[in-house]
């Protein structure tokens, strides 16, 4: 376990900056093992960027890079996003 | 328009300083006034950006230790020595100042008294003030769904609320300390970290199918996830939010 890991709740300002809507509740789906959860519970790890990992897996679901007015969002790792209570 | 949000879209803020009130050597609450501010559930966060004179940001996440109460948000903050931003907002802002906020920013580490339960809280430190949320919620709202919160601190003049909780207990609240590196004379609740053991006597059993909200640093957290998997509790029904080791 690494201390330095926190969740998908740390990064949920930054999200919503870029999806416009609440998205620790949206369900990610893992492309390397299947595994499908809510965005708040996969595990991030804060660096020059951040990475979000599979709680099931530690597949690399997602990279976002930040700088300025502008954001680098490389998910590859993510099957699918469902995004819910839109309205 | 700065301040008048779309649904979902996050904008900054300014907040101004009301009131601070001292809560234990090394954590404040400040209550904000944010003009606008389209109320929150427990659980939520803010996040909070200060910008130099030079224009260097620093930007952090603080939970929200209110229950929804009209334009008013309190935050509690943990002063940490080598923090680059709780120093600032525990020691140099006075009422009147004004800060850069957005929120409330979360959606799945909330609860609501719709939510039903019963509630397991578990709190590590600083863990506490979002789940000080639901519990104010909890009561602001004349709930009395089954509520326990397991909360562990090093020193009991770390505990944070510890007259309020006292107040709120009964009800259907029920409050148990741990404290994990030294405790008064005459303590009479549990001395050492979470454990298995602790878990199993506090928490209701995985017939009752609780609801879990742990926060705090993240090996605590970490443990106590992992053993309440271990005492049979449904992973799905475990909520977690980690702080780093760092942060503040």
């Amino acid at each position: 376990m690494d201390e330095l890991m926190l969740d998908g709740n740390a990064v949920a300002g930054l999200l919503q900056e870029v999806f416009a809507v609440e998205m620790t509740t949206a369900i990610g789906t893992c492309a390397s093992c299947g595994t499908a959860g809510p965005v708040g519970a996969v595990h991030v790890y804060r660096g020059a960027g951040i990475v979000l990992r599979c709680p099931h897996c530690d597949n690399v679901l997602a990279k976002i890079v930040k700088s300025d007015s502008r954001v680098w969002i490389d998910s590859r790792g993510l099957r699918t996003l469902e995004i819910r209570g839109l309205v | 328009m700065a301040g008048t949000a779309l649904p979902g879209r996050l904008t900054w803020q300014l907040a101004e300083l009301v009131e601070v009130v001292v809560e234990t050597p090394h954590a404040k609450t400040i209550v904000f006034d944010v003009p606008g501010w389209p109320g929150h559930q427990a659980g939520q966060h803010v996040d909070v950006r200060l910008t130099a004179e030079d224009g260097y940001q620093a930007e952090r996440s603080y939970s929200i230790a209110s229950a929804p109460d009209h334009t008013r948000v309190a935050l509690t903050v943990q002063r940490l020595e080598d923090g680059e931003v709780s120093p600032y907002l525990t020691d140099e802002l006075h009422p009147g100042d004004t800060i850069e906020l957005r929120g409330p920013i979360g959606g799945y580490f909330v609860w609501e008294p719709s939510d039903g339960g019963p509630l397991m809280l578990v709190a590590g430190g600083s863990g506490i003030v979002p789940l000080m949320a639901m519990i104010r919620t909890r009561a602001a709202a004349g709930d009395d769904t089954e509520t326990c919160l397991l909360y562990s601190a090093r020193r009991q003049d770390d505990l944070i609320y510890r007259d309020e909780l006292e107040h709120l207990s009964g009800n259907g609240l029920t409050v148990v300390y741990t404290l994990t590196d030294s405790h008064p004379p005459g303590w009479t609740s549990y001395a050492r970290r979470v454990d298995r053991e602790m878990l199993a006597e506090v928490a209701p059993g995985p017939a009752e199918q609780p609801r879990f909200f742990s926060c705090g640093p993240t090996p605590f957290v970490e443990a106590v996830a992992e053993t309440l998997v271990q005492l049979g509790h449904e992973a799905g029904s475990i909520k977690t939010e980690r702080f780093g080791p760092t942060g503040g």
